[in-house]
């Protein structure tokens, strides 16, 4: 016993023993300050504590700089860079491909609300399961700075350019269509994005989050309803809102009337304390007027809106064994001889 | 019902006519949404039944009930199923185009027709049936409400007393119609019965045709190209169909539906083995279809022109990020909605080279039935062998037309799904590079999501990428990817079914043609030979890249016709890009574009009339 090699100081992993070093993904081509690298690592940092297994998750985009980003979380993980607002109908392949894959898929405002604005609402309506995140800055950073349809009326370009239009809320639009897990929050926000996030893993269904994320370089200055500080000094949060994992045995005390509790799918608590207005952000009616009711004063209300936790995901629906269809043998996906002859014979 | 033929030879025998057995086209014009459907078909199948071949092909309008429609069924014992542009009998129900009808007959042909349309005052050198309809149709149909659709029943009693067509088959074809409706199978028949009656009382037989028995359909089956197609796809091992209604290709999965309902659900968990998703629009259907062959499912859509060019932008990223999935395009007439109840084959060009950028796709071509079935097979096979985008382009006439055939071959091979690495591949490997041509055929090696190993997952983009499916914008990165691109197009080229060749006996004439072209070709090649002593090759090509003896068979003919259903010459236009100058001088066009079937006739008279002007 002359020699002992001194262990080396633990990593930290996380409940399936991966470090959070595997859920990273390549270094950033955004500009710096961007909002969207603060996603991306909230992204990392709720995989690696929730302990998603990376071979599972389906990394999906469109086009444009939010759609870059799935290149910089879950290096290991499949990603497919789709085209111009179509994300939607890749990841509902993949899915139907194989049911078991978790699609975490990024789109942008311009990606969503304009060009993709018609596979969004579908995908909604079809309550696919799958996050959807939407970068939302109010315009087009990879194209220089045109706005998008989710930049608020009033609204000023650097160039002097004021949106005449009202802005499309894909929240009230998610919630109206049927998607069962519906929030808002903000890149600057790390606490609330991190256990919203957290809430989408552990969901059952479509989880859509619009999340305000500041273009440093062409909607962040005076007169941007999108920029920093606008969204800092404008940002309601309907509720504190907190995340524990089904696999975490931990009971939080909290007064009775105070605090909702939602369970979710894999037995997840999202736990969302009330602040001022009681809100019940299981009423869909509710929901709607509080999006409302936030753009008349010109708020930007945060947090979870909506979210329905027992209606069937269109997986579920469609009856599919429990199998992966991609990966079933050929004895299972070719009907015997047998069957031939007897279509052959009715056609006689 | 053995009396017919008792009967029909002694009127023939008092009109000492010579009488034409066996060779006949018979045109139907009724009112769309009026149930005659049905009566054409059961007439189809009754002269099916009685051994003689038959096609039946539905001229119909974009409309659900009210504007006209023209069912043509053509028996022919040389077997020639192709349309037949000059009709012997006409049934005039529809008074909207009864006159038009009438006048566009050739002299001699007969006519059925409603009694109280006086057809007869328009011409006297055809010979007049007239039938009472609505009174016959009275007493046999006391439901008012139905006698529209019964109506039509009528005619072909009178056709089979008038045709000699054995009343057992006509039985068994109106049950075989109505399937479990036995209720409905009766009224019908009555009505059939009620035609024949009044034919056989009231009608002298004064034309010279005649339906009699023969041999030739023993074993065969009456079925249409998109129900084929759909059988092809469901033995193929299809997962997930993703689809937009449109004309003329919608029955292609509805079809499917109904078969994988009956053959596809696991008999033990009473689970579906198949995903089918009605997509919001064309670009989702084939959006769907990216992300599943992404993911590993075989999957497929069905659609037209239209969808088509609405999936070019997918199709492209398909190419590119090297994404396997079948496409089916039942071609119709274009431009634009065009018209989209009549056949063409119009999308040739534009789908070999969907998409911006230098991308090329393989395109299949069935000309009947049992290729819609067999090449489905082929074409999810290819899609996964080759990782790109498979065509199947059928078109109107065949995927909508109730088509004779052979009973469809058990598929022989087994299922083909091209270079997939698996977790244990990886492993052993110690990983793969997604875009390396690792095997010189341009055809690299892929994982599927979900597959357990670090090492599995990469990027898919359709941005510029190097070996590794790395984002890249390097000059020769871009060059090598591309040129493998190319290099994976040629591997295809004599992978993809090859020409069917024949009478390539090396003569100055030869003709090349594809899809439904084929039937009319098959009666040009016995005209031209028949009437004007000329010996053609014909070459029937099945796919593209063209296969390297398609080059072959136009070096060995001094002048070679490109018979195709479009305005211009869109096949000749790919060859064109593919041969050598002195190929591509031999090359002569024979086009049909007026949105019916080709006919042998229109394609016989434009080789002799350029055959004359040499």
């Amino acid at each position: 016993m002359a020699t002992t090699t001194l262990p080396s100081p633990p990593q930290k992993v996380n409940r399936i023993g991966l470090e959070v070093a595997a859920y990273k993904g390549n270094k950033t081509t955004l500009c710096a300050g961007c909002g969207h690298n603060a996603i991306t690592e909230r992204i990392i940092e709720a995989c690696y504590e929730m302990g998603v297994e990376p071979y599972r998750v389906a990394k999906l985009s469109g086009i444009g700089c939010s759609s870059k980003s799935p290149a910089y979380f879950l290096r290991s993980s499949h990603g497919f860079n789709a085209v111009h607002g179509r994300m939607p109908s890749v990841a509902t392949g993949a899915l139907l491909a194989n049911r078991h894959l978790l699609p975490i898929g990024v789109s942008g405002d311009g990606d969503t609300a304009s060009i993709g604005i018609g596979q969004f609402v579908h995908l909604m309506r079809r309550n696919m399961p799958i996050i959807y995140i939407i970068e939302d800055n109010g315009c087009y950073g990879l194209t220089k700075g045109q706005f998008s349809a989710t930049a608020d009326l009033g609204s000023v370009l650097k160039t002097g350019v004021v949106n005449d239009l009202p802005p499309i809320d894909t929240c009230a639009l998610a919630i109206e269509l049927g998607a069962t897990y519906v929030a808002r929050s903000f890149s600057g926000d790390k606490r609330q994005l991190l256990a919203l996030l957290e809430g989408a893993i552990a969901h059952n269904g479509t989880a859509m989050l619009d999340v305000i994320s500041p273009c440093v370089t062409f909607n962040d200055h005076e007169g941007s309803t999108k920029s920093y500080s606008y969204v800092r000094d404008h940002d309601e949060p309907l509720e504190e809102v907190s995340f524990v994992p089904f696999f975490e045995d931990i009971s939080v005390e909290y007064d009775p009337g105070t605090t909702t509790d939602i369970t979710l799918h894999d037995g997840s608590h999202l736990l969302l304390k009330k602040l001022d207005s009681g809100y019940d952000p299981t009423n869909k009616g509710e929901a709607l007027r509080a999006l409302t009711e936030s753009h008349d004063k010109g708020e930007v209300v945060t947090g979870l809106f909506y979210v329905e936790t027992k209606r069937q995901n269109f997986i579920e629906l469609l009856n599919l064994v429990e199998e992966p269809l991609a990966t079933l043998p050929e004895s299972r996906v070719r009907p015997p001889q047998s069957a031939l002859d007897e279509v052959m014979a009715g056609l006689r | 019902m053995a009396t017919t033929h008792v009967a029909v030879s002694e009127i023939e025998a008092e009109q000492g006519q010579q009488r034409i057995v066996n060779d006949l086209s018979i045109q139907v014009a009724t009112v769309n949404g009026s149930g005659s459907q049905s009566s054409n078909l059961v007439l189809l199948r009754a002269i099916f039944q009685m051994g003689i071949p038959v096609s039946g092909k539905n001229l119909f309008p974009s409309n659900i009930a009210g504007l006209p429609t023209w069912f043509t069924i053509r028996a022919s014992k040389h077997g020639y199923i192709a349309r037949r542009k000059e009709i012997d009998f006409l049934v005039a129900m529809n008074p909207e185009t009864a006159e038009e009808d009438v006048r566009s007959l050739e002299p001699g042909a007969a006519v059925v027709y409603a009694e109280q349309l006086n057809l007869n005052q328009i011409r006297n050198d055809l010979t007049f049936y007239p039938v009472p309809f609505d009174k016959l149709v009275a007493p046999v149909c006391p439901d008012a409400k139905l006698r529209k659709l019964v109506r039509n029943m009528i005619y072909v009693g009178v056709l089979a007393r008038l045709l000699g067509v054995d009343m057992a088959e006509v039985e068994k074809a109106v049950r075989k119609q109505f399937k479990k409706k036995v209720k409905a199978a009766e009224l019908n028949f009555n009505a059939v019965l009620a035609g024949y009656d009044y034919a056989e009382k009231n009608l002298e037989k004064a034309d010279r045709c005649w339906l009699e028995p023969m041999d030739l359909t023993a074993g065969k089956i009456l079925i249409d190209g998109n129900s084929a197609a759909a059988l092809g796809c469901m033995f193929a091992g299809v997962t997930v169909v993703t689809w937009y209604p449109i004309t003329p290709s919608s029955s292609l999965c509805e079809t499917l539906i109904s078969y994988m309902k009956r053959y596809r659900i696991d008999p033990e968990t009473k689970k579906a083995t198949f995903a089918i998703v009605q997509a919001e629009d064309e670009l989702a259907a084939i959006g769907m279809v990216i992300g599943a062959g992404w993911a590993g499912a075989r999957a497929m859509t069905s659609t037209a022109g239209p969808g088509i060019s609405l999936m070019s932008e997918f199709v492209g990223l398909g190419y590119y990020a090297e994404v396997p999935g079948v496409i089916f395009d039942i071609q119709r007439v274009g431009p634009s909605t065009g018209l989209p109840t009549r056949t063409a084959q119009g999308d040739i060009i534009s789908t070999a080279l969907l998409s911006h950028g230098d991308t090329k796709h393989i395109l299949l071509f069935p000309c009947s039935v049992e290729e819609c079935y067999s090449l489905a097979i082929e074409a999810f096979d290819l899609a996964e062998e080759f990782q790109t985008p498979v065509f199947v382009m059928s078109d109107l006439d065949l995927g909508m037309n109730t088509w004779m055939s052979d009973a469809f071959p058990y598929p022989e091979k087994p299922i083909a799904r091209g270079k997939v690495l698996t977790a244990e591949d990886l492993e052993r490997l110690g990983g793969f590079q997604r875009y390396r041509d690792v095997d010189g055929d341009g055809i690299p090696y892929r994982t599927l999501p979900g597959t357990r190993h670090p090492a599995a997952g990469y990027f898919a983009r359709g941005s510029g990428h190097d070996e590794r499916a790395i984002y890249s914008e390097r000059p020769e990165v871009y060059v090598n990817n591309m040129d493998r691109l190319r290099r994976k197009f040629e591997t295809a080229r004599n992978r993809v079914p090859g020409p069917v060749l024949e009478r390539d006996h090396g003569t100055a004439v030869g003709i090349i043609a594809y899809g439904t072209s084929h039937w009319a070709i098959v009666e040009t090649l016995d005209q031209l030979k028949r009437e004007h002593g000329i010996e053609a090759g014909y070459c029937r090509i099945r796919g593209y890249p063209f296969n390297d003896q398609v080059a072959d068979f136009i070096g060995r003919h001094e002048r070679v016709y490109v018979v195709e259903q479009n305005r211009d010459a869109q096949l000749a236009g790919l060859l064109r890009l593919d041969l050598s100058d002195d190929l591509v001088k031999k090359l002569r066009r024979v086009l049909h574009y007026d949105g019916l079937p080709i006919d042998a006739r229109s394609v016989t008279d434009s080789i002799l009339a350029q055959e004359a002007e040499r």
